[in-house]
């Protein structure tokens, strides 16, 4: 078994077109980086420069969003869900 | 170029109206790759400001289940300026996410005239397309 990840449109240049991958990880920061050992440059999509998450993308671990729960140290197992979609913001 | 039945154009304008001072926001969905806005869906601005919007995260995740399951997507994403022009800001074009959506904006600066604009914005770039208002009693 393995983690769901959900792909907004906008990050599926990464992923071939799928609208959902696999991946694996104990903790949201290793899942992002088992992601973008398989799908390149996603990564920078979703974590800035220092090491936080993006403010221009949202991620939820089974319906909770992880700024809620830890964010990159939100802890994720076998069978979660993990869902990623652009904020829809500005000013 | 945006296309948009009356009633909805409608809606989007009350919508912003109603919302003054602070910024309105929504959607409006469409069957996926049809390029047509039908599913007015106004969403709470969690700012609560004059000057910034955001979608409240949970209204956000259900929001895009409800598309998926009804295979839609985001025809138009609208939001308000509410004392400045029509025009996309630079927190907009950073925020911007769906290069496939028309982006709306609707400036309330003035009580009696509205200003009703419609961009694509896509890594960046923004550019302004025409809005045509259809009849939908025709």
């Amino acid at each position: 078994m393995a983690i769901e990840v959900r792909i907004p449109t906008i990050l599926r240049s990464h992923t071939g077109g799928a609208k959902a991958v696999q991946a694996s990880g104990d903790t949201l920061a290793t899942l992002i980086d088992d992601l973008d050992s398989q799908h390149s440059g996603i990564k920078g999509r979703l974590v800035t420069d220092e090491g936080a998450l993006h403010r221009f993308v949202n991620v939820y671990v089974n319906d909770e969003d992880v700024r809620f729960t830890g964010a990159l140290d939100t802890a994720v197992k076998d069978g979660d869900s993990v869902t990623i979609l652009p904020a829809v913001a500005g000013g | 170029m945006l296309t948009i039945d009356g009633p909805t154009y409608d809606a989007i304008v009350a919508h912003a109206r109603r919302d003054h001072p602070d910024e309105a926001c929504g959607v409006v969905a469409g069957p996926v790759g049809a390029d047509r806005p039908v599913r007015f869906i106004p969403m709470l601005n969690a700012a609560r400001s004059p000057t910034f919007y955001e979608f409240d995260s949970t209204d956000l995740l259900r929001l895009y289940r409800e598309m998926d399951d009804r295979d839609e997507e985001p025809a138009v994403i609208y939001h308000s300026h509410t004392a400045t022009e029509a025009y996309p800001s630079r927190t907009d074009i950073a925020y911007a996410g769906e290069p496939g959506a028309h982006y709306v904006l609707v400036s309330t600066r003035d009580p009696v005239d509205i200003e009703f604009r419609s961009f694509r914005i896509s890594d960046g770039a923004v550019t302004e397309e025409p809005v045509t208002v259809i009849d939908t009693a025709g």
